[in-house]
């Protein structure tokens, strides 16, 4: 190994154990699932490793923002509507209680049979998704409930009508509405971070991602398409991307990675959600003490920061 | 006219002709009405065509000569480059390509930001070039925009962007994607601390640029028959395989659906930012 990447993975244990401390006595073989999933980022660098990653997060089984709402939170709530035009289905929010507390929660909703992919829209949401999305951040906002939103999208719709009911403007108001908020936020990308329609509900305080998802500004197959004049090349381009967890949070794009049970949460999603819902909840006790006015400071600082230039 | 309005045609000239399969028209040819001008005469009418109005696109210095009064003008940040944090290798590497770039322009990334006056009215100005790599929003593009709404705050000045992008660029990854929430951060400290942005949308403002800081102005205009979209024409018409409506997307479709508030052809431009200003309290 050479020593680049070695200082690479001990820049990631020191992140990764950091979350497993906050945890405290929770768990005592945590510390060698950590160890386990170290063993797995330094093995995986290939194009086909990263891959498999992408195909992971793609995974027809994998828990889906509803698989794990009714796992980790009790009392759930849905509420439907941007109180303008319609409900999307392919954005959920709703309130419930997380360990005790009243949290809201949004995310992105994929379908599992045919029927609901349809209805679902694939997890590709209308300008009126986000417009729900903003509804439900304001409300979190006037009762100070701390906001979690899980993303998993391919992408907005592309299509006419949401064209016509301006997705662009949707989304920049979306990620508007989540830089004032004053309440802690911590977002985790579940499975497809899909570029605008990720990144308008992932403008959080904390932003984690599961071991198996991916973020990117464009699908592996559009890039290919547009870079390489070739979909076939969606391989070359995800790696090239580095999209994976492990390269995400080496460029400081987000502030953790949520390990999933051996082979993928969809092997076990009580136990992904278990581990889903410890890093949601020490990166929430972490923010609990922070003031207002600090959260939406640091907030804004962190995604100043980011960006490569001299 | 400067010496890379010059190269930039040529190139694009070039390019047409070995393209014999589709080849494209001439740069200067208008696709409205088939006349053909020459370079002196376009920018003389503000790259509008004088017989059916087409609005070519605009390089982003001649941009600011067209809306700036003479030599009020002063870059700054001009010396920022990007990095290439992803080590990005397509056909070509991302260095390569922000060379050939920044020598085929003469620009060093795809948005100009400064100081200017508009008539007589003092004001900041983040302008997009398209010809820089199309536009794209990299670090460097997210950086700018952001420092020139800290300036527009600091000094207390007004900020006018002019936007024309594709979006994101690809090949800085997700660092580009971020630029997105960067930029609106800068944006929200301005407005928190008074400010006030005048949103341009020239022909093509899509992607990232339209999900981000190019819709937040307090007032949006657009150029007529500019394209703004967060999805490309040929996107939704693959996704949806519907036949696009004739004005899909373009400025006048924007405005009809209430997401902006007027379509200001070029030549009305200056005036109409000089009037915003002082709406919004700017004096000589």
């Amino acid at each position: 190994m050479t020593s680049d990447a070695e200082l690479g993975l001990r820049d990631r244990l020191a992140k990764l154990s950091g979350v497993k401390l906050l945890r405290g006595t929770q768990l005592s073989s945590e510390l060698e699932r950590l160890q386990r999933q170290l063993e797995r980022l330094k093995d995986d660098t290939s194009d086909e490793e990263i891959w498999k990653r992408v195909e992971l997060a793609r995974h027809q089984e994998r828990p889906y923002t509803l698989d794990y709402v009714e796992r980790i939170l009790d009392d759930f709530f849905e509420l439907h509507g941007d109180r303008g035009r319609m409900d999307e289905h392919a954005i959920v929010a709703g309130i419930g209680k997380l360990e005790g507390r009243t949290v809201a929660l949004l995310g992105h909703q994929k379908g599992r049979d045919l029927k609901e992919r349809t209805r679902r829209n694939f997890g590709m949401a209308y300008p009126e998704g986000y417009r729900k999305a903003i509804r439900v951040m304001e409300l979190a906002e006037r009762h100070r409930f701390p906001l979690i939103t899980l993303v998993d999208t391919p992408g907005a719709f592309p299509g006419i009508a949401a064209e016509q009911h301006g997705q662009g403007g949707a989304i920049a108001r979306s990620q508007a509405v989540m830089v004032r908020l004053s309440v802690p936020t911590v977002s985790v990308v579940i499975g497809e971070g899909g570029s605008g329609g990720a990144i308008a509900i992932a403008v959080a305080d904390r932003v984690l991602m599961q071991e198996n998802a991916i973020y990117s500004v464009i699908s592996p197959e559009g890039c290919a398409a547009i870079l390489w004049r070739d979909a076939s090349q969606a391989k070359k381009a995800a790696s090239a991307f580095r999209l994976d967890a492990a390269h995400c949070l080496d460029l400081g794009v987000i502030e953790g990675i949520v390990p999933e049970p051996a082979g993928g949460a969809q092997t076990d999603p009580d136990a992904a959600a278990t581990l889903l819902q410890e890093s949601v909840v020490s990166h929430l006790h972490e923010l609990d003490g922070v003031a207002p006015d600090d959260l939406r400071r640091t907030r804004r600082a962190k995604f100043r920061a980011m960006g490569v230039f001299a | 006219m400067s010496a890379t309005d010059k190269i930039d045609v040529s190139i694009e000239h070039k390019r047409a002709t070995l393209d014999d399969g589709k080849a494209k028209k001439h740069p200067n040819t208008c696709p409205g009405c088939g006349s053909h001008y020459r370079d002196d005469e376009l920018q003389e009418h503000l790259r509008v065509c004088p017989h059916c109005g087409h609005h070519f696109p605009v390089r982003g210095p001649e941009r600011i000569r067209q809306l700036s009064d003479p030599s009020s003008f002063v870059e700054d940040e001009g010396s920022l480059r990007s990095g290439d944090p992803l080590e990005f290798f397509d056909l070509k590497p991302y260095t390569e390509r922000l060379a050939e770039a920044e020598v085929a322009t003469g620009l060093g990334d795809a948005m100009i930001t400064g100081t200017a006056r508009i008539e007589l009215l003092p004001c900041r100005l983040a302008v997009m070039d398209f010809s820089f790599m199309g536009g794209s929003m990299g670090s460097v593009v997210g950086e700018k925009f952001a420092r020139a709404c800290d300036h527009a705050a600091s000094d207390g000045l007004p900020l006018v962007s002019v936007s024309s992008s594709g979006g994101a660029r690809m090949q800085e990854g997700i660092l580009a994607l971020m630029q997105l929430p960067k930029t609106i951060c800068a944006l929200e400290d301005l407005h928190e601390a008074g400010g006030v942005m005048i949103s341009v949308i020239a022909h093509p403002t899509t992607g990232g640029l339209l999900a981000s800081f190019a819709s937040l102005g307090d007032v949006l205009v657009a150029e007529p028959g500019a394209l703004m979209s967060f999805a490309g024409p040929r996107v939704v018409a693959q996704t949806t395989r519907e036949k696009l409506p004739e004005d899909f997307g373009l400025a006048e479709s924007n405005l009809r659906f209430g997401h902006i508030d007027r379509i200001v052809p070029r030549g009305e431009l200056r005036p109409v930012l000089a009037q915003l200003l002082r709406l919004f309290g700017s004096k000589p």
